[in-house]
């Protein structure tokens, strides 16, 4: 038994390694081509020119600021667009009549590209974070919708037949089976949710804001700041990953069944 | 799970234990008709009549389609028959009732509870006191040989011990009649017998009614004080068989003359309706 473990913790070992071995490469690669080549820095500056850019910027105190606002402004988004979608689907899902009233308009809701509201949400707004984590919400909402109203829905005929022979109810049939069925293809929704409230607070951003790391990344790029503006973008798809392993963490905690039976739905 | 003192020992040759005035099910003239996708009338039961009477083991074969598991949907109440009367303890059936417990062919356990907590479901949704009837699952485990892996995931057992759970399931709340839908059907043979046997132990223990449906007639003798024999288009009874063979039946006895006759009589219906099964 200890021997697989061990087994397992040095394939785990080697994989690590090997990630960061990748890594190492890439970015050695890429110096080095850039330096042979004499690339401009303002086509595509070395990794040792951004990592000179993000202490700069670290310490001038602007990339923290910038980076809170965003993570404010994606979070309350997310937040607000999921659990709207999460009620939403909830409705739906039971109650044939609130579908055929509500889902039309949110199937064109959803089929507008929020990034031709966006100007209008910031008209209503204003340039302050709630335009933006409207905007946010709008795009986090409709996953979690989706996902509710097939995850409400995905249960098993049998085991609903199993819980009503014990004489149970509609209510406890939906306690017991249909809601824990639904928890997976919820946390499906939040994964995909939480990667695209990123996209939308940057999409508000790029509208029209006076802070937030959308802003700056416009700021830097007006200023032909090339590492600046990698900086940035190396900060949003680090704060992506790490929202996403959170959610990724809490759905092998919440539905630890999923991952027994080896149906995992989402890859780190 | 009180043992009655049954004078089992004396004249255990049969089974006639009051079938007729004290019957604990009563199945009266049971029609059932439904119409397919395609606008065909199906004419799934035909003429139904069966008393079981307590504490009485049937077994139900027949090939496919000749209504046995729409027979058993009705009595457990998830499906509404067109008409006829079903009576169980005196009362109409009119839907599920907690005088029932069903093992299905799947152990159908919820992958996010415990063997325990999926043993006390039908406890949790008719609201019994749960420290009683919790003494009482754990009890049940251990009859099954389930005793420490009342904190293990379905997933952590096998396919017997599954359906093992599925039957402590349909036990828990100590209903009077046991429904159980080709409850072996999915293990190996191995496992199937030795899941038989614990059957009929699980039987003689608890003193319930069991009606049992089945795709193997060597099962249905094994198990059973009667065995009702279905044929399909209509689905219907065509011959009730008295068992006589002394209980506690061994599984050695399978390899007997008297069994083989009983298979015999049983297998004839199926070859004369050129249906064979099983």
């Amino acid at each position: 038994m200890s021997n697989a473990a061990q087994e397992s913790f040095k394939t785990k070992l080697g994989n690590w390694a090997l990630a960061l071995l990748t890594f190492l490469i890439f970015i050695g690669g890429w110096e080095a081509i850039v330096r042979w080549l004499d690339v401009p820095v303002i086509i595509l500056p070395p990794p040792s020119a951004i990592l000179v850019a993000s202490w700069k910027s670290f310490s001038a105190g602007e990339l923290l600021f910038h980076t809170a606002v965003t993570m404010y402004e994606v979070l309350m988004g997310f937040l607000l667009g999921s659990i709207c979608g999460l009620l939403l689907g909830f409705g739906i899902a039971l109650s044939p009549l609130a579908e055929r009233i509500f889902y039309p308009y949110i199937i064109a809701f959803q089929t507008v590209p929020k990034v031709a509201v966006a100007p209008i949400i910031v008209i209503w707004f204003g340039y302050g974070v709630s335009s933006k984590v409207i905007i946010t919400a709008t795009i986090a909402f409709f996953p979690l919708l989706a996902n509710t109203i097939m995850g409400l829905r995905a249960a098993p005929q049998d085991q609903i037949d199993m819980l009503v022979t014990c004489t149970a109810s509609r209510w406890q049939v939906f306690r017991l089976v249909r809601l824990p069925q639904a928890l997976p293809y919820v946390f499906v929704g939040l994964d995909v949710a939480i990667v695209l409230s990123v996209i939308g607070a940057i999409v508000g951003e790029f509208v029209g804001a006076k802070a937030g790391l959308g802003y700056l990344i416009l700021q830097k790029n007006f200023s032909f700041d090339m590492p600046g503006t990698f900086v940035v973008l190396i900060i949003l798809s680090v704060l992506g990953v790490g929202l996403h392993w959170i959610i990724s963490y809490l759905q092998r905690r919440i539905v630890f069944w999923i991952d027994v039976a080896g149906e995992r739905v989402t890859g780190a | 799970m009180t043992m009655a003192s049954t004078p089992d020992s004396a004249s255990s040759a049969a089974s006639p234990r009051n079938r007729d005035d004290n019957a604990l099910v009563q199945i009266a003239d049971l029609q059932m008709h439904y119409r397919t996708r395609d606008g065909n009338d199906i004419h799934a039961l035909k003429d139904v009549n069966l008393k079981i009477g307590e504490s009485e083991f049937v077994s139900i074969v027949g090939p496919s389609g000749c209504g046995k598991t729409t027979l058993l949907r009705i009595l457990s109440g998830v499906l509404a028959r067109t008409s006829g009367d079903v009576t169980i303890a005196g009362r109409q059936l009119k839907g599920p009732s907690p005088e029932i417990g069903v093992v299905f062919q799947a152990p159908i356990l919820l992958p996010w509870r415990t063997v325990f907590e999926n043993v006390m479901i039908p406890v949790e949704v008719q609201g019994r006191n749960r420290e009683q009837f919790g003494a009482r699952a754990r009890q049940l485990l251990a009859m099954v040989g389930l005793q420490g892996f009342e904190d293990k995931y379905p997933s952590e057992l096998s396919g017997g011990m599954q359906q093992r759970v599925g039957i402590c399931r349909a036990l828990v709340h100590d209903p009077s009649f046991l429904l159980m839908d080709e409850p072996f059907g999915a293990l190996d043979a191995m496992t199937r017998e030795s899941m038989n046997e614990e059957l009929q132990r699980i039987w003689r223990d608890s003193q319930k009614t069991i009606l049992l449906v089945t795709h193997s007639i060597p099962e249905a003798v094994y198990l059973a004080d009667r065995v009702v024999v279905m044929t399909p288009r209509p689905g219907k009874i065509v011959e009730i068989i008295d068992v006589d063979l002394p209980r506690p039946r061994l599984l050695s006895m399978q390899n007997t003359p008297e069994f083989g006759r009983f298979v015999t009589a049983i297998r004839r219906h199926f070859n004369s309706e050129g249906v064979l099964d099983a």
